[in-house]
C-alpha cells in the first residue's frame, strides 16, 4: 500500500506542474539542513578541532577541500544516473535534472582545485603539479564544461539536453580513473585516509566537521539542484498554460 | 560488409579527389614539427626530451582537423538519413566512416612519423615505441573524434565545441603514449603503458560505434 503510493508520487514527479511543486516544497528544507550542518561544522572546524602537529592551522581547508572533491565526483555520478534515466525512458524532468547537475558539479571541482592549490602553496610549495589526481580532476572540470557547453549550443533545448546526456555517461570513464588515482601512480598527492569500512589513517578527532561538512554539501548540492532544475523547468515552459496559472494565478483575480 | 567497403571506398576517394584537404593533417604535423625547434631553440637533448610529446600533440591537433566534415555535408544533404531508412545496420556505416578518417587523418602520421622523430633527434631505440603508439592511439583519437563529431552535429557551434568535447577524452591516451616512449628511452619497460592503451582501444572500440549512432540518431530526429 505505501509501496503503492510512493510509485505513484514518483511518476508523478515526471509531469511538470507536480516536479515544479515538489521542488518547491523540497527546496527550503533541504537549505535549511545545508545551514545548520554547515554552522556545526564550521564551528567544529574552526574551535573544537586541535591545528595538526606538522601543517598547523592550514589543515582546516580540508573541510571544504574534500567535501567538495566528493561532491564533484558524487555529483557527476548522480547526474550519470539521471542521464541513464533520461535516455532510457525519455523521462523530460529527469533530463533537465542531469543538464542541471553540470553546472554544480563544475563549481564543486572549481572549489576542490581551488582549495587544494591554496593548500598546496605552504604545504608542498607549489600551486600547481602534474599529478595523477590534480590533472584527472581539472580533466574532470573540462568534462563538465563541455557537457555545460553542448547542451547550450542547441536550440532544442530538449534535443540538446538528449545529446549531452551521451557525453555524460562516456565522460562516466574517469570518475574511477580519479579514485584510484592516487593508488595506481604514486604521485604527490596522498593516497586514501578516510575509508568507510576499516580504519581510516586520519585521527578520529578530526573527523566530526569533515562528517558535517559532507552532510552540508550534500544538501546543498540537493537544493541547489531542485531550485535550479525548477528554473529551467519554467524558463522552458514559459509560454505553457501551467505556468500562467503556476505564476499568475495568485495575483491576477 | 559489401556496404560498409563501398561507403569506406567512396570516401577514400573522395579524400584522394580532394588532394589538398587530406594532405592537411602531414601539412600541419610538419609545421609543429619545424616550427618547435625554432620556437625552444634547437639543443639535441631538450628536443630529444619533448620529441614524443610534440609528435603525439601533433597528431591530436591533426586528427581535429577533419572532425568538422566528418558527419556534416551527409547531413546537410540528407545522406545520413539515408542511412536510417536502408536496411543496412547504421553502426556499421558510422564504423566504416570512423575507419575511413583514421585512414586519411591518422596512417598518414603514423607513416611520417620516423621522419619527425629523426628531425626532433627521438632516440633510436624508443622509435619503435613511438610507432606501436601511435599505431594504438591514433585509432582511438579518431573514435573519439567521431564521437565528438556525431554529438555536435546538431548545432552550428560545432567547430568551437569539437576540441572541448575532445580534449578531456583522450588525456588518457596522450599520457600513456607518451609515458611508453620516454619510458622506452630511458631503457624501462613498456608494456603496461601499452597495454593500457591497448584496453582504451578495445573499450572505445566497442562502445563508440554505439554512442555515436545513438547521437547521431539523436540529432537529425
Amino acid at each position: 500500500m505505501i509501496w503503492k503510493s510512493i510509485k505513484v508520487g514518483f511518476h508523478r514527479l515526471g509531469s511538470p506542474p507536480t516536479f515544479y511543486r515538489f521542488c518547491l516544497l523540497l527546496s527550503p528544507w533541504l537549505w535549511a539542513g545545508f545551514a545548520i550542518c554547515t554552522i556545526i561544522g564550521l564551528y567544529y572546524a574552526f574551535y573544537v578541532v586541535p591545528p595538526d602537529y606538522q601543517q598547523s592551522d592550514t589543515v582546516r581547508i580540508l573541510y571544504i577541500h574534500v567535501p567538495a572533491a566528493w561532491q564533484a565526483m558524487a555529483g557527476y555520478v548522480v547526474m550519470a544516473i539521471l542521464a541513464m534515466i533520461a535516455l532510457v525512458w525519455r523521462i523530460r524532468t529527469t533530463e533537465i535534472m542531469a543538464m542541471m547537475c553540470a553546472p554544480i558539479g563544475a563549481a564543486f571541482t572549481l572549489i576542490c582545485l581551488a582549495t587544494g592549490s591554496i593548500w598546496g602553496r605552504p604545504m608542498w610549495g607549489t600551486w600547481w603539479e602534474w599529478d595523477a589526481r590534480l590533472t584527472s580532476m581539472l580533466v574532470l572540470l573540462f568534462i563538465y564544461l563541455g557537457i555545460m557547453g553542448l547542451y547550450a549550443a542547441f536550440e532544442d533545448r530538449r534535443k540538446g539536453a538528449r545529446v549531452a546526456c551521451i557525453l555524460v555517461l562516456v565522460g562516466l570513464v574517469n570518475i574511477p580513473i580519479i579514485h584510484f588515482s592516487v593508488e595506481w601512480w604514486t604521485t604527490l598527492h596522498q593516497g586514501k585516509t578516510i575509508r568507510i569500512f576499516g580504519e581510516s589513517s586520519m585521527h578520529y578527532s578530526m573527523m566530526p566537521p569533515l562528517i558535517w561538512m559532507t552532510i552540508a554539501v550534500k544538501l546543498m548540492f540537493g537544493a541547489a539542484l531542485l531550485d535550479r532544475s525548477r528554473n529551467e523547468l519554467l524558463s522552458q515552459d514559459r509560454r505553457k498554460g501551467w505556468v500562467a496559472k503556476k505564476l499568475l494565478g495568485k495575483g491576477v483575480k | 560488409m559489401s556496404a560498409m567497403l563501398a561507403l569506406l571506398l567512396r570516401d577514400l576517394r573522395l579524400a584522394i579527389r580532394h588532394g589538398g584537404e587530406s594532405l592537411m593533417p602531414l601539412v600541419f604535423l610538419f609545421a609543429v614539427i619545424i616550427l618547435v625547434p625554432l620556437g625552444v631553440g634547437p639543443g639535441p637533448n631538450l628536443l630529444a626530451a619533448i620529441a614524443p610529446g610534440m609528435i603525439w600533440v601533433a597528431a591530436l591537433l591533426a586528427s581535429l582537423l577533419a572532425l568538422e566534415n566528418l558527419f556534416r555535408p551527409d547531413h546537410e544533404d540528407g545522406t545520413l538519413e539515408q542511412w536510417w531508412l536502408g536496411h543496412l545496420p547504421v553502426t556499421g556505416l558510422v564504423i566504416s566512416r570512423l575507419l575511413s578518417h583514421w585512414l586519411v587523418t591518422g596512417v598518414p602520421v603514423i607513416l611520417f612519423a620516423p621522419l619527425a622523430a629523426q628531425m626532433l633527434y627521438l632516440p633510436p631505440q624508443s622509435l619503435s615505441v613511438l610507432m606501436i603508439s601511435l599505431l594504438i592511439g591514433t585509432p582511438i583519437l579518431s573514435l573519439i573524434g567521431g564521437l565528438a563529431a556525431a554529438l555536435t552535429l546538431g548545432t552550428n557551434r560545432g567547430s568551437v565545441l569539437l576540441p572541448i568535447l575532445v580534449f578531456p577524452l583522450v588525456v588518457p591516451v596522450l599520457i600513456f603514449a607518451t609515458g611508453a616512449v620516454a619510458a622506452a628511452a630511458d631503457d624501462l619497460p613498456v608494456r603496461a603503458n601499452l597495454g593500457l592503451m591497448l584496453a582504451l582501444l578495445v573499450l572505445a572500440i566497442t562502445l563508440v560505434p554505439l554512442a555515436a549512432t545513438a547521437a547521431l540518431r539523436l540529432n537529425i530526429e
